[in-house]
């Protein structure tokens, strides 16, 4: 059987009409669960999942063919616009101007890079889709709620296909939005109490927040654009590449500047949306949507778009941003893997630790280890989406409770949904044969491989030491994690804590449901709610009341009624989710475990991990595989190592990162593995030790309140505050729009205004010329005529002895003038 | 006598005429004048023919024959012009010039 004729051989022709298909069918379910999804029987649930089941099999063939070329040694670089000819002209001025300037048209980009990352896409929103059905099941707005997600799915899918910076940045922007209205999900739903008001501002957080970085973005585009004029990714990169030898070819050694600007406007982009430090502060409150958005934003969606920018523009970055981009990431690494440890929320210890890992992403792009990154990314969406939606069935089980200090001894209730994210945090935290293993270690070797192999930047110093610790710190918060979720035995009403109320109005709780933070400055409303001090065991529904309401489907229907919220008076223990939750979250931990490499297939190869691993990801994804030959050689030259030196940092990279790995575990099994009342005595004795360090780490370095967008939700009042614009950047901003305002109003305006006025009075005085002037002119005509003919008249009498006169003595007068003269 | 007296007669008959067209205000006035003119020019015609010719040669009758002509254009124009004074009257029930403006219009 040939190459071309086999099965997994990928032809133009026909693939990117199912690429197509693929992209297509999201938005396609979209528009009909928007006009007809209420009517439809279970609000078209079945319509939009059955949809994302065929787009994610078309991703998942499409994968398997670029993995059978790479595993062929084949190219696997398609373009449906040279290939097939499929092409979306959006605007253009005319065939000659084929890449000219005013001529942008998009075309389906498929390499092995978009391959893994439309998989990842595919599969995990297929999962998220399946997972709400069990999870938002009996909610208001349910069908809203699938619509968007399918949205969402689509906007990454177009990011992922688009062969242009232009596009890519559209979809991006339809991700921002489709952001803002499902993590505001529960602000349309009065009924959810503490989250209706959080969702509120969290929602408008998050999208400000990332317009900020989006504004960056767009910036970048334009400067790269500006200088190179195209926006296509394979054009982009070899104009870069030759810009820069061109600068060089007049300074050695140099870069050009314009092109470090653009690249940290770029990078900009990346900081919004992927959650970086300062920037990450929108991403812990998006938990105020609903788990499975978590899920979609934290894994598939969302924050991996970041990534992958950084991963299309790589070539487009100089030295330069490259560092920025590696400290960054490291920073952001270190910094949420800290904050990750203080944490009760469940969700908030995910949200930090998807943070950190992004943080880990970037470094590694920084560091030149391109494929690390991306590698991390795709090994990273799988075990996240897998803890995201493992942490919604836990807080589903256990009532809609989110703090962690309630739960404890929920694995003999959810045997199932505790493997699953056992495995998942066994591969976020490292433990060779998991995926993220794979990945981390390929990071860590990264920057050990810039410092022994000579390549040593302040930034690879910083991420070598750095990064390892961060993984430390992730190996501990993760295990923590677990054992204060799972082991011991269950402890609701442990600490107050606003979740739980969650679905069941206001009323049952009435004034106590904000919590106080540690430092009691101010009520700080989620992941922290220090004191014990209130009743908390009769804000169990009046069931009976809502019994009825359990099988409706209507804007009434409470959150959770569906899962029979009699038993609820007191506390009822934990129970195992739904079938369509379970399948969800056994794919994901599937992936989560395999999905790094698929060690099964050769187990005795695997067991010697110490020997590199080649893993799908390298055979498919490389320098070459992304950037063309060429550039990708070009690329790879620059950061590759001696043989000797890259052994050498494998072996540290392997000893370090096992080690950092135990050494988390381990920590974290003595403090909290042995036991809840001992934990807590352990845990009090540290942070009493450490109180100084232990607030600030707590009070999540204060970003948010130094950039004034902490977020306040104080059940107590009904009207929604705003945010407080006084010394702080949100309102050094506000004070800076309205100076624009003013400018607006008062310069700007007035110039208009004035030349308004100018050419008002341009016209008014050429009115008055028309009308004195031309018109007088004509007037005079007529009335010159007019006066002539009156004069003329008087002599026209009719008379005939006066005509005679006149005759008579003009003869006479003829007659003297004849003879006198 | 010479030719001279019989030129003044025929200048006082012709302003006699003039004045007579310009200043009365009855057609038949008018036409009177018109006549007067006429027997002015006719006055000139005979005296210049019998006074005016070279000494010795033949004398011609052109101008005695012009003031016969003159008399029947004369007699035509008359015939012509009573017809019209006559339309005049039954048009504006007046015989004065003056009244008769129509040619304003």
């Amino acid at each position: 059987m040939t190459a071309e004729s086999h099965f997994l051989a990928f032809d133009p022709a026909q693939d990117f009409k199912l690429l197509f298909l693929a992209l297509a069918l999201p938005l396609v379910g979209y528009v009909i669960q928007l006009s007809a999804g209420k009517r439809l029987p279970r609000q078209g649930d079945w319509l939009l999942t059955g949809g994302l089941f065929a787009t994610a099999s078309i991703t998942v063939l499409m994968f398997a063919k670029s993995l059978w070329a790479a595993y062929h040694g084949l190219e696997f670089r398609h373009h449906s616009g040279d290939e097939a000819g499929l092409w979306f002209h959006w605007f253009y001025s005319s065939d000659e101007l084929a890449n000219g300037v005013a001529n942008v048209s998009a075309a389906i980009f498929y390499d092995p890079l978009g391959a893994a990352m439309l998989m990842v896409v595919g599969v995990v929103s297929f999962c998220v889709h399946l997972f709400s059905i069990g999870y938002m099941h009996g909610t208001p707005r349910y069908h809203i709620f699938f619509a968007n997600i399918s949205l969402f799915t689509f906007a990454m899918l177009g990011l992922v296909l688009s062969d242009n910076l232009l596009f890519l940045f559209i979809f991006w922007e339809l991700m921002g939005l489709m952001s803002y209205l499902l993590i505001g999900h529960f602000s349309h739903d009065p009924s959810s109490g503490y989250f209706h008001k959080w969702a509120t501002k969290a929602c408008k957080k998050a999208f400000l927040t990332t317009r900020v970085g989006d504004t960056c973005l767009l910036v970048g585009m334009v400067i790269f654009f500006w200088k190179f004029e195209t926006f296509r990714f394979t054009e982009l990169w070899r104009l870069s590449i030759e810009e820069i030898a061109r600068h060089q070819s007049l300074h050695p050694g140099e870069y050009p500047l314009w092109m470090t600007v653009g690249g940290l406007f770029i990078f900009g982009g990346t900081i919004g949306k992927s959650a970086q430090f300062p920037l990450h502060i929108w991403l812990p409150d998006a938990m105020a949507g609903p788990t499975p958005v978590s899920a979609m934003i934290h894994a598939a969606t969302m924050v991996a778009a970041g990534v992958f920018l950084l991963g299309r523009c790589y070539p487009m970055f100089t030295p330069d941003v490259l560092d920025v981009i590696a400290a960054v990431g490291t920073i952001t690494a270190i910094f949420a893997a800290t904050i990750g440890t203080t944490a009760y929320d469940l969700k908030a210890v995910l949200a930090w630790s998807t943070i950190s890992q992004l943080g880990f992403m970037v470094a590694a792009i920084g560091l030149g280890g391109v494929v690390a990154g991306l590698f991390h990314m795709v090994t990273h969406a799988f075990f996240k989406a897998c803890l995201f939606l493992s942490a919604g069935s836990v807080i589903h089980g256990c009532h809609h409770e989110q703090d962690m200090r309630n739960m404890g001894g929920v694995r003999k209730h959810m045997p199932i949904t505790f493997a699953c994210m056992l495995a998942s945090t066994i591969a976020i935290a490292g433990i060779p044969f998991f995926s993220g293993f794979y990945s981390k270690d390929m990071i860590i070797l990264r920057a050990w491989e810039n410092i022994l192999g000579g390549k040593f930047t302040g930034a690879s110093f910083f991420a070598a030491v750095g990064l390892p610790l961060a993984a430390a710190c992730t190996a501990f918060y993760m295990f923590r994690m677990i054992f204060m979720t799972f082991s011991d035995s269950y402890r609701p009403g442990t600490v107050e804590s606003p979740f739980a109320h969650h679905g069941g109005g206001h009323d049952d709780h009435g004034h106590d449901a904000h919590g106080h933070d540690a430092h009691g400055r101010e009520e700080q409303g989620h992941a922290d709610h220090g004191h014990a001090d209130h009743g908390h065991a009769d804000h169990g529904h009046a069931a009976p009341a809502h019994a009825h309401a359990a099988t409706a489907h209507g804007h009434d229907a409470h959150g959770h009624d569906a899962h029979g919220h009699d038993s609820h008076a007191g506390h009822a223990t934990p129970h195992e989710s739904p079938l369509p939750i379970l399948v969800a979250l056994c794919i994901l931990a599937f992936l989560g475990v395999f999905g790094g490499h698929f060690w099964l297939a050769d187990p005795l190869h695997a067991l010697k991990f110490w020997e590199h691993a080649h893993t799908w990801f390298e055979t498919s994804v490389s320098f070459q595989s992304l950037y063309g030959a060429q550039i990708g050689d070009r690329l790879a030259a620059a950061v590759a190592v001696d043989e000797h030196a890259a052994h050498q940092a494998h072996t540290v990279a392997l000893c370090v990162s096992l080690a950092v790995a135990s050494l988390g575990i381990l920590v974290a099994w003595l403090i909290y593995g042995r036991g809840w009342e001992r934990s807590q005595r352990i845990a009090g004795r540290i942070t009493h030790a450490i109180h100084a360090i232990y607030e600030v780490v707590k009070g999540k370095y204060f970003v948010d309140e130094a950039l004034g967008t902490a977020i306040v939700v104080d059940m107590k009042r009904k009207d929604e505050p705003r945010y407080e614009p006084d010394a702080s950047v949100i309102g050094a901003s506000v004070q800076l729009a309205n100076f624009l305002g003013w400018i607006d109003r008062n310069v700007v305006d007035a110039t208009v205004n004035l030349v308004g006025r100018i050419g008002m009075s341009f016209g008014t005085g050429s009115a008055t010329f028309d009308r004195v002037v031309i018109d007088g002119a004509v007037n005079g005509v007529g009335l010159f005529t007019q006066t002539f003919g009156s004069l003329v008249r008087l002599f026209q009498s009719g008379r005939v002895q006066q005509y005679a006169t006149f005759a008579v003595f003009g003869g006479l007068a003829l007659a003297v003038w004849l003879i006198l003269l | 006598m010479g030719l001279g007296a019989y030129i003044a007669v025929s200048a006082a008959l012709f302003a006699l005429g003039i004045v007579a067209i310009l200043v009365r205000r009855n057609v038949l006035y008018v036409l009177m004048g018109i006549e007067m003119i006429l027997n002015a020019a006719n006055i000139n015609f005979v005296a210049f023919n019998r006074f005016n010719h070279a000494e010795g040669s033949q004398s011609n009758l052109d101008g005695r024959m012009f003031a016969i002509f003159v008399i029947i254009l004369a007699a035509a124009e008359a015939a012509v012009a009573l017809a019209i004074v006559l339309n005049v009257f039954h048009l504006f029930n007046s015989v004065k010039p003056a009244e008769a403006d129509l040619l304003r219009e």
